[in-house]
């Protein structure tokens, strides 16, 4: 098996920031694992995603059905558009484990979403788990912890 | 500023006709504080379920009427409803949203200190009150006061602000069968809030959210872009006889059901302002059976009570003024007033006890794909309300119109099964508005005459 680097970790969760700040959606899709999960939590230091309310745990499937209704003609919240600008701290490597395959990242993130005159910041902590999918390193779980997951927010369009 | 509507319970009746609303009801400040004053205080509003708060102790922060309230669970057991505010000098006594007090609350202030049930326990250095006439003060008789009226209905905290006024079950009558189900759906019949409530801020007027609960006519519009393009990924995938319809598609598909599904599902209202859509079917039909569920509820019941439990699929229940249940999937949205244009809404799921944990990951699906701030079925509910926020300061048109299917002499103080798509249950609620409303502005303004 091909082992990744630090910096091909390093390199994919700003890559990744980058796609999604460029609109570039169906390469985003790409980056995943088959069986994967982008998981935004809604209470702080959750645990079970499955049992209990998150804002976001999305599969293949509900990720690919946000992609599409980006696109749509009679997509009413994105008429118009919504554009986002991710700031990342360097990425920390908190798991590295060739034996197992276990690669896991520590990120911040500051996140700024626009539309029409509304502007909004949110801060998080981004943890990436990844493993080598034939050769190629996938995104296998992304997990997005708001600093204020427990406020009230207006609408959230696109991915942190 | 002249005020318009405030001592002129005759210009508010004005705002509601038969079919049609003023935009007055949703965009003007003196109305808002109006409908806080009398028609939130004279009605029963839900403020949370007692296992928010299960030992004594325990307390639970929130608004009624643009209020600070807390529950607190004392030491009998029982759950009181108290004004979240100091006698003395005003500081609100908790400002978390739950928590454990011990076994009184103390002012962080001035250290003025209540019982969990609010009366006052104890003030440092008392003497200093003596031979002041303090005893006969408002604040050296209340303690943290009770609301006017509670009621515990199964677990579920209604309160009426106002020490008289309709009773619990004349205002809501019939309209408990929706709780019931949803209770009785439950082996022991008990339910359980699962976790922290999805907040979504709405920069819109609350009543959109209310009216939208029975909007029938808008989820194959507004949602075309989510659940239509759900629909179309999935037919679009390679499948054969084994493979299974995700969870995920189950919860979102229906919202694209032709408006004769919605027309054959049915509305009834019943007086007071209450109503729910799927009297015969609805969008939560045809879910897949949970392993084992049915049997369970089969023990519990006997064949023929669960089978009556578990056919009853009611879509929205409005319990008005500002709370909807989903009793097949045990979820509670409270639609909180802060403003003419501002609304948070909550979003909470129940377990049901004794019940299998999957019923609960469905429904955690549902809050989060349906109702959270990052919803795309929510987002375009929000872009339709706060677009229309701003539309109804068009000075040309006055009016918001709820006609579909009214016929002329619609007596709203009878229950009544109706087509799907119409509007009476919108009427429904503006009825109930304007006599709770306009009742307690009167009855006010007769005070204040006899004063």
């Amino acid at each position: 098996m091909t082992l990744p680097t630090r910096d091909d970790l390093i390199d994919l969760v700003y890559h990744e920031a980058r796609v999604i700040d460029e609109g570039r959606f169906d390469e985003w899709l790409e980056l995943w694992a088959a069986d994967s999960y982008y998981w935004m939590p809604l209470d702080y230091q959750q645990e079970d995603p499955k049992n209990m309310t998150s804002l976001m745990y999305e599969d293949a499937f509900l990720r690919k059905l946000r992609v599409e209704r980006l696109k749509g003609l009679r997509t009413f919240s994105q008429k118009p558009k919504s554009r986002c600008s991710h700031v990342l701290n360097r990425p920390s490597i908190e798991v590295f484990d060739e034996k197992t395959g276990q690669f896991v990242t520590r990120t911040a993130v500051h996140y700024v979403e626009t539309r029409l005159d509304d502007q909004f910041l949110l801060a998080a902590t981004v943890h990436h788990h990844f493993e080598m999918v034939e050769d190629e390193l996938k995104i296998k779980l992304k997990r997005v912890d708001l600093l204020n997951c427990d406020a009230a927010f207006g609408n959230i369009q696109l991915f942190i | 500023m002249t005020m318009k509507y405030k001592d002129n319970p005759q210009a508010v009746a004005d705002l509601v006709r038969p079919a049609e609303v003023h935009r007055d009801l949703y965009i003007d400040d003196e109305v808002f504080d109006l409908e806080m004053k009398h028609l939130f205080a004279s009605t029963w509003v839900y403020v949370g379920h007692e296992s928010q708060v299960p030992n004594a102790g325990d307390y639970f922060a929130t608004e009624v009427a643009a209020q600070p309230i807390l529950l607190a669970r004392h030491t009998d057991g029982e759950v009181y409803v108290l004004h979240n505010r100091c006698p003395h000098k005003g500081t609100k006594i908790v400002i978390d949203r739950a928590g454990n007090t011990g076994k009184f609350f103390r002012c962080p202030y001035h250290a003025w200190s209540f019982r969990t049930n609010g009366k006052l326990l104890a003030i440092p250095l008392k003497k200093g009150y003596k031979d002041t006439g303090f005893e006969q003060s408002e604040a050296g008789q209340s303690g943290l006061p009770p609301v006017g009226a509670v009621k515990n209905y199964r677990g579920f905290i209604f309160v009426r602000m106002k020490q008289e006024g309709i009773s619990f079950e004349d205002f809501f009558g019939g309209s408990l069968s929706s709780l019931d189900n949803m209770i009785d759906r439950s082996p022991v019949g008990k339910l359980e809030v699962a976790g922290p409530p999805l907040r979504y801020m709405h920069n819109c007027n609350w009543k959109m959210l209310v009216d939208n609960q029975t909007d029938t006519c808008h989820p194959m519009v507004a949602h075309e872009s989510s659940a239509g393009t759900a629909v179309e990924i999935w037919e679009s995938l390679e499948k054969d006889e084994n493979t299974k319809t995700p969870m995920a598609m189950e919860v979102i598909a229906p919202f694209m059901s032709p408006y004769e599904f919605f027309e054959d599902m049915g509305i009834r209202t019943w007086p007071n302002g209450h109503g729910h859509t799927g009297v015969h079917h609805s969008i939560h039909s045809d879910y897949s059976a949970i392993p084992g569920y049915l049997e369970m509820m089969e023990e519990a019941y006997g064949e023929e009570r669960a089978k009556a439990i578990l056919g009853e699929n009611r879509h929205n229940t409005v319990y008005f003024p500002n709370i909807m249940i989903k009793g097949p999937i045990q979820q509670l949205r409270v639609f909180i007033p802060l403003a003419a244009n501002k609304t948070l809404v909550e979003s909470y799921i129940f377990r049901l006890v004794g019940a299998p944990e999957m019923l609960l990951e469905r429904t955690a699906m549902y809050n989060r794909l349906i109702n959270a701030p990052t919803s795309i079925v929510g987002h375009d509910d929000l872009e339709m309300y706060e677009r229309a926020q701003e539309g109804l300061h068009c000075q040309e048109l006055e009016w918001v119109n709820v006609q579909r299917l009214y016929e002329e002499g619609e007596d709203l103080d009878l229950e009544a099964v109706e087509n799907g798509t119409t509007e009476r249950q919108m009427r429904n609620q503006f009825h109930a508005w304007k006599k709770f409303t306009v009742e307690s502005m009167e009855a006010e303004a007769r005070d204040l005459a006899d004063a």
